[in-house]
């Protein structure tokens, strides 16, 4: 006995909305699908008109759908934005140099003009050479960081206002998660936030038009769509932290599908202490980028890897900010400690 | 930890010598054993310096080891206290939930036994209460109470009568007829409300509501008996473990607004009885410890999501997640207690007495619903509207595609159309009062009138309040 579609009733149904349970034709599962994002955009007011979009893309199917859907309903319900491509290549082989083909195809397929900043050009280094020197435990770290930057340099060069990133309802689910099992308290209160704060001195605000959006109706939606996406996981990711929490959640799906929207309501509505010391936003003293010590992490993170001590970055060394703005050496003592694990 | 030797001999040392001679031995262990001991007392000589009256204070034992040892430290606790001059007396609480957890008749009256042996060796006031007793709950439970601004000040004519009336509750008959007005004695219940109670479990389609209306129906049971006998705190066994994983089940039922008062050490949301959590700071390790060490006698009841497989219920899955990470990362329990020790729940600017409807109804939380522009909750309902047909469209077509567009909804309504507007409506009037978690718990009931009455009767109460308001300002 086919099931109707909840919306139309006249068209069979062609899936299940994992969101709702809903069964859909494929039509209206793309309306509601684009309506939700457009009503995310509408109700949060991340968009001006005029204003120039960088969307994050990685070819990966978050950002291609992300991608399609924003030049969708710039036209549908003329939002007036002038929307452009902008991708970090962070130098993994056999990972992102076949994602940056597809994102270079996307560039085709939507006709959108397209920046690649890699990571080589802006700091000397690339993930697989990290790799090499960190290990596979922590470097998820590095290349986070990196991208961050990477991201709003570039777009500071392409002179945009806003960037648009692909952050998906399981990666805000995942972060807050991971913050309570972290005890990071700071990033508890903000990654729920679906656009960082616009300061106007400097750092370009960032949006995520998808944070409402399942991951597996992206996948769903990208599929129907016949949308041309890349599908491989990081070859570095399988040791992340992060791949605990992701399969917690996976599983709290599997219980009860509106898990992933219900963990956003709770980091949504879960409330701080007063008096509870939270990080203060002021500018590295080195590259003058945001950050909330002396010197910004990625200046850290870099410094430690120049001088061959990879652990520089991870875990606590605010102390160590002073010698290494002064450029001292450090005592042995201290450089054993950051020293690579050596079998 | 320490060798095995050093162990064996600390244990032997420990039944024939007191325990300073301990020190003497294995410094590791005895490290460990010293620090817990005076810590616990420490713990419960604070809490008792905090809440002096300890006649009202009302503990809540359910028969595991960490209750059990709360229950031990409060005896040794008072037994210390004991030169002054009125000797107060805690109450003892155990709610048998078999009827829920579908325990044989025979089973409970055996572990009732247990339980019975090892409060009456306390000398404390005792109440077993069974879970189907919730069928004969007043309304005022979901009511918070405005609390007494200084519970100390008794006047000496009080204090006496108090010490007279808790003399008076030391002998088994007079606990039976101290609760008589429930018209239970020793967890005795009528074959209907046993039938009700089934009932209400089986409308429940899946372990997580149950486990979440198990938990409700529980506080609400302790909470009436603590009004009803003058308690003014309650104390819960649960340990910071157990709390962790608490923690991060609510966040994933979407309680997120009630975190603090769900996990912290004291929950002030019924307004006139305080729980409290004495136990939080140990980990269900070093309570494992002390009551081997100190014989603690426990009894395990096997509960609803006892011997379940590890996905049967989002509570199961957080406790077996939980668990294997703390293998690998031995910071995780205590990290997220530190993480929940920095939260605190946001109260309503002005009292209680202000605004009751602005509360859940079942867990009696504020209200964290408020339909902000851009949250998950508005998201969550715009996803609701554009995936079916509006309702209003369906009532002027005819009924029988309502049933259909219904049964597409996934209700679970069985064949013959059963879905009539009557039920659609009581959940949409439900859901109005209830708090984000509670709607899911009540989404996956099916029939919302197996509910016990008090909660239907107030229900209907603030449903019809609330018309009346709006009638009021309409005008």
């Amino acid at each position: 006995m086919p099931v109707q579609c909840s919306n139309c009733v006249q068209r069979r149904a062609v899936l299940k909305r994992p969101k709702t349970g809903h069964s859909l034709c494929k039509d209206c599962f793309f309306w509601a699908f684009e309506e939700e994002i457009h009503q995310t955009i509408m109700s949060a007011g991340l968009l001006n008109r005029g204003e120039t979009v960088a969307i994050g893309a990685s070819g990966g199917k978050d950002s291609t759908v992300l991608a399609h859907v924003m030049k969708v309903l710039n036209e549908r319900y003329d939002y007036g934005l002038n929307l452009l491509l902008l991708s970090v290549d962070e130098g993994i082989t056999g990972y992102r140099d076949d994602s940056l083909e597809t994102v270079k195809r996307n560039q085709q397929q939507y006709e959108l003009p397209l920046k690649i900043v890699s990571y080589e050009e802006l700091y000397g280094w690339t993930m697989d050479a990290i790799v090499k020197q960190v290990g596979l435990k922590n470097n998820c770290t590095f290349c986070g960081v990196f991208r961050r930057q990477a991201l709003d340099r570039g777009a500071m060069m392409l002179k945009v206002d806003k960037i648009c990133t692909g952050h998906n309802a399981d990666d805000v689910a995942e972060t807050v998660l991971m913050n309570v099992l972290r005890g990071d308290i700071a990033r508890l209160r903000r990654c729920t936030a679906i656009s960082t704060a616009s300061d106007g001195e400097g750092a370009i605000p960032r949006c995520k038009p998808l944070k409402y959006a399942y991951e597996k109706e992206i996948v769903l939606y990208a599929y129907f769509k016949k949308l041309d996406y890349f599908s491989t996981e990081c070859i570095y990711s399988p040791n992340a932290y992060r791949g605990h929490a992701r399969a917690f959640l996976k599983d709290l799906e599997s219980i009860r599908p509106s898990s992933i929207i219900d963990v956003i309501h709770s980091g949504e509505t879960l409330s701080i202490k007063e008096g509870v010391k939270m990080p203060v936003q002021g500018t590295c003293s080195r590259c003058g980028y945001i950050s909330s010590q002396a010197l910004c992490k990625s200046c850290v993170l870099l410094e430690g890897l120049n001088r061959g001590l990879p652990k520089l970055g991870i875990g606590k060394h605010h102390r160590l900010h002073g010698k290494i703005l002064a450029q001292e050496p450090l005592t042995e003592q201290e450089e054993k400690k950051l020293k690579p694990v050596d079998f | 930890m320490c060798e095995v030797e050093g162990d064996y001999n600390g244990l032997e040392c420990n039944q024939k010598i007191p325990v300073p001679t301990l020190n003497r031995k294995c410094m590791k262990c005895k490290e460990g054993a010293a620090v817990l001991i005076i810590r616990v007392n420490d713990a419960f000589c604070r809490s008792f310096s905090i809440y002096t009256d300890c006649s009202s204070v009302l503990l809540a034992v359910s028969g595991g080891a960490a209750s059990c040892s709360m229950l031990s430290q409060v005896q040794e606790g008072l037994s210390r206290e004991a030169p002054k001059k009125l000797r107060f007396m805690p109450g003892i609480i155990y709610i048998d939930d078999g009827g829920a957890c579908g325990r044989s008749a025979e089973e409970r009256q055996r572990s009732n036994a247990l339980l019975k042996s090892i409060f009456t060796e306390t000398g404390f006031p005792y109440f077993i209460v069974s879970l189907e007793q919730v069928f004969s709950l007043p309304t005022s439970v979901l009511v918070p109470g405005t609390s007494d601004p200084d519970p100390s000040n008794l006047s000496y004519k009080q204090a006496v009568d108090q010490y007279v009336k808790e003399k008076q509750t030391l002998t088994e008959e007079n606990v039976a007829s101290a609760v008589a007005q429930l018209s239970i004695g020793d967890s005795v219940y009528s074959h209907k409300h046993k039938l009700a109670l089934e009932r209400l479990f089986s409308s429940l389609k899946t372990l997580t509501a149950k486990e979440d209306m198990l938990q409700t129906l529980r506080q609400h049971l302790i909470l009436h008996i603590a009004r009803e006998n003058g308690y003014s705190k309650v104390m819960m066994g649960d340990s910071c473990s157990r709390l962790a994983v608490r923690l991060l089940s609510n966040i994933a039922l979407g309680r997120g607004a009630a975190l603090a008062s769900d996990t912290g050490f004291s929950d002030p949301r019924y307004g006139d009885v305080v729980i409290v959590r004495p136990m939080r700071d140990y980990s269900s390790k070093e309570i494992a410890f002390y009551s081997r060490m100190f014989n603690v006698p426990s009894v395990f009841i096997s509960g609803l999501d006892t011997k379940t497989h590890d996905k049967a219920s989002i509570q199961r899955l957080t406790e077996s997640f939980v668990t294997n990470l703390q293998s690998d990362f031995p910071s995780t329990v205590s990290t997220i207690y530190r993480t929940s020790e920095k939260l605190h729940t946001v109260m309503p600017p002005q009292s209680q007495s202000a605004e009751p409807a602005s509360k859940c109804l079942l867990c009696l939380c504020t209200l964290d619903t408020k339909e902000d522009k851009a949250s998950a909750f508005h998201a969550t309902l715009v996803s609701e509207q554009l995936s079916q047909i509006k309702l209003q469209d369906l009532s002027l077509d005819a009924p029988g595609q309502s049933a259909e567009q219904c049964c597409t909804e996934g209700q679970g309504c069985g064949p013959g159309g059963c879905c009539s507007s009557n039920k659609l409506s009581s959940h949409q009037d439900l859901k109005t009062l209830l708090c984000y978690s509670c709607r899911l718990t009540i989404k996956d009931m099916v029939a919302t009138n197996s509910l016990p009455p008090y909660i239907i009767t107030e229900a209907e109460k603030r449903q019809k309040r609330w018309e009346m308001l709006l009638h009021n300002l309409n005008k």
